[in-house]
């Protein structure tokens, strides 16, 4: 169990986007050395408005609205980190990272290997993350296979209020970089939740519903509609067990093997494309380690391998129920 | 037609009024002037050259001769198959000797990929310096023992680096000065305008020093930029920018003393263009008379940087006997030494490719690390070892 615990106890109801931000907001009291930075994060609060307040609480050092330059952040907050700074970066919209891949890729990724331990770089990237907000052409993309493709990288991607406060505050802990996907449908879902509940570490998957026919392995903004749709399947027999990952990298292969050699059948889902994609890679290992125990191949349910569609084509893209249905469906496996 | 008013706040802080457009902030109160001087600073020839320090003089003496002998000595060893790759900076030993000594040990430097003698006068040993090269190490040295941080192979990518160290520093009170140093070319990257202006927005404690040696690999700078200078470009952030003649070791000492004393009492950063030449090839593996004309070389080689600061001490009397010898063999014993260290193959832990790449190894890592060592037992045994 995590050891990052809430500064302010008791159980309460909010979004996710609140979570983010009491976060943020304690991790910031609880370290000096976190600091903020990023594109209106300042008086505005960040677009999606999860840096609300920070500047007012903590002054515009800590939370610093920069020049409009992703590059430029992300670089900037490899030698704040070279200085003994924990600097939180927000990229505005995910497809806004792409300028500054390089700095994540070359030395964000690198940097402690590079220097044999010397230079870690304890930075989080937040990345509003993914689609289906009706967003036009470059706010909507999923681009984790290259984040988790990229050795030196944690990707951690949240689906719940509660992990969206407890990851966070574990991304920020982590000496080492940690992508950090907020999927933006998410934001503003209420849920209970408990800041000072202990939550499962960054690299355990975690089962969000057991079943007894086959399981949907998922992560993200892909878990709500898989509960959905293990929700839809009882009226036709299945059980479904949900199973949320929670992080890319690391990946939990032991949780993930024990439910798939157990029931046998599972199921990848994620919207972002799929050749190339997480899901390629995970079929892949629960293929690799889990052969005898499958009744039928492990299946893919991913959004098509096309740029992110314009708003009004977005749902033909995005995995929903019916297309997770159809896949559960093809795991009565027949030759 | 209506008189418009254009205000002009570029070398007139008073000029600059707030409120004239949205947000603006306060007037520069710096009096630098932003556009650099129509020629280089030279100092080196010139009656102010005979006040300097002699003391300074022949410190920079003696490791510009160290770093001429450097810089043979490992191209040499690049033609014996001992290091991969080597760019030389032969004729731009100044720049990097002069700008490295005009910061204080607590200070940071952020060298890019050809600035191997900038490194090693920050007090990183000079073999330790050469394992990129080699290909032994990404960084043979602590970063933090010198406070250099490890070459940088993307062009222009240290720059914000060196920007947010600096800003770092300055929250933190202490009065830290960050410098980087890059190519002509790098100047196109879009990391280089980012840092500057991020440089300039927040007042950050940082120096950029572009070594201008005319060619990005093959590329001129006419092709690089059609500024007047590359000093220039500091006007449009917001900084001061200054040129310098880069083959003279005391300009270049005193133009980045200065900036970095100006950083260090809030006065913000500086673009400094150096203009020097390579006089090598890009590197060992480059055929540089495809691109450039002997005649060209020859003039350049007539503005040597040693030779410049050798008749500068003779002119004062102070290239007597002993220093000549003292610096030939300080010189010639790091050269020795380069050829004996690497006249054999490192030891390498294959092992050590796992080390270092997340504080906790993944649990994919630890199953690969036990691949390989199983892999490298079985060799072993084959191996009757
Ligand atoms: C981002 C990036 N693009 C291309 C290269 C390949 N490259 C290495 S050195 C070089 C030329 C650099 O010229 P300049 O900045 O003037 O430095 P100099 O070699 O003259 O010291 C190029 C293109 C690189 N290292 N990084």
């Amino acid at each position: 169990m995590s050891t990052v615990a809430g500064e302010r106890t008791g159980p309460r109801t909010g979004t996710m986007a609140q979570a983010l931000n009491l976060a943020l907001r304690d991790a910031m009291r609880a370290d000096k050395t976190v600091h903020v930075l990023g594109e209106d994060v300042g008086a505005l609060g960040g677009v999606f408005r999860i840096t609300d307040g920070l500047t007012a609480e903590f002054g515009p050092d800590r939370c610093l609205d920069t020049p409009l330059a992703e590059a430029g952040i992300l670089g900037t907050a490899v030698g704040m980190a070279m200085y003994g700074l924990r600097p939180v970066v927000e990229m505005q919209f995910d497809a806004f990272a792409y300028p500054a891949l390089e700095q994540l890729f070359s030395h964000v990724a690198k940097m402690r290997n590079r220097t044999a331990g010397k230079l870690p770089l304890p930075i989080t990237v937040r990345i509003p993350y993914g689609g289906g907000i009706g967003g036009v052409e470059h706010h909507s993309d999923a681009s984790e296979a290259y984040y988790a493709a990229t050795p030196g990288l944690h990707v951690v991607a949240p689906a719940t209020v509660g992990d969206a406060y407890g990851l966070l505050r574990a991304a920020i802990a982590s000496d080492d970089p940690v992508v950090f996907l907020e999927p933006k449908r998410l934001y503003w879902g209420k849920d209970g939740w408990d800041p000072a509940a202990p939550v499962e570490p960054i690299g355990r998957a975690v089962l969000r519903r057991p079943g007894t026919s086959a399981v949907l392995v998922t992560y993200g903004p892909s878990l709500p509609v898989c509960l959905e749709a293990a929700e839809a399947a009882k009226a036709e027999g299945w059980d479904l067990a949900v199973l949320d990952l929670r992080s890319l990298v690391p990946f939990d292969e032991a949780t993930a093997c024990a439910v798939v050699r157990s029931l046998g059948r599972a199921v990848v889902v994620h919207e972002s494309a799929g050749f190339g994609g997480a899901g390629a890679e995970i079929a892949a290992r629960l293929t690799e380690k889990c052969f005898h125990h499958l009744a039928a191949p492990v299946l893919r349910v991913t959004g098509f391998d096309v740029p992110y569609p314009p708003p009004m084509l977005e749902h033909h893209h995005l995995p929903g129920v019916d297309r997770i249905l159809d896949a559960v469906a093809r795991l009565q496996w027949e030759e | 037609m209506p008189e418009m008013t254009v205000l002009d706040h570029r070398n007139d802080p008073a000029a600059a009024v707030p409120g004239w457009r949205p947000g603006a902030t306060a007037p520069r109160t710096d009096p630098a002037p932003l556009l650099p001087d129509a020629e280089p600073l030279r100092v080196l020839g010139t009656p102010a050259a005979d006040a300097a320090d002699p003391a300074l003089l022949r410190e920079l003496y003696r490791r510009l001769v160290a770093g001429r002998r450097y810089n043979q000595q490992a191209t040499t060893l690049t033609k014996q198959g001992r290091l991969a790759v080597y760019p030389a900076s032969t004729g731009q030993e100044a720049c990097q000797v002069a700008a490295a000594l005009a910061l204080r040990p607590d200070d940071w430097l952020f060298p890019s990929y050809r600035d191997t003698l900038a490194v090693v006068a920050r007090g990183v040993d000079p073999l330790q310096a050469l394992t990129l090269l080699r290909g032994d190490a990404h960084t043979g040295y602590d970063p933090r023992a010198t406070r250099t941080a490890p070459l940088c192979t993307p062009l222009a990518t240290q720059v914000p680096h060196a920007v947010g160290l600096a800003h770092a520093a300055r929250l933190a009170g202490d009065d830290t000065v960050a410098l980087a140093l890059l190519g002509d070319g790098g100047t196109s990257e879009g990391d280089f305008h980012e840092g500057l202006n991020f440089a300039a927005v927040l007042h950050a404690p940082v120096v950029f020093l572009v070594q201008n040696n005319g060619y990005a690999i093959s590329v001129p700078l006419t092709r690089q930029s059609a500024a007047p200078t590359l000093a220039h470009k500091a006007v449009g952030y917001g900084m001061p920018g200054r040129l310098v003649d880069g083959n003279d070791a005391l300009a270049v000492h005193r133009v980045l003393t200065e900036a970095v004393e100006r950083a260090r009492t809030g006065g913000g950063p500086t673009l400094v263009e150096a203009l020097t030449y390579r006089i090598e090839a890009h590197t060992n593996a480059d055929d540089a008379t495809r691109y450039r004309q002997a005649e060209e070389v020859e003039a350049w080689r007539a503005h040597d940087p040693v030779r410049l600061l050798e008749d500068a001490l003779r002119g004062r009397g102070l290239l007597d006997e002993q220093l000549v010898a003292d610096a030939a063999e300080r010189a010639e014993q790091l050269a020795a030494r380069m050829r004996a260290e690497f006249h054999t193959d490192p030891e390498l832990d294959p092992m050590s490719l796992f080390a270092h790449v997340y504080a906790e190894p993944t649990q994919q890592l630890c199953e690969q690390a036990g691949q390989l060592a199983a892999e490298l037992a079985a060799e072993a045994e084959v191996h009757g070892r």
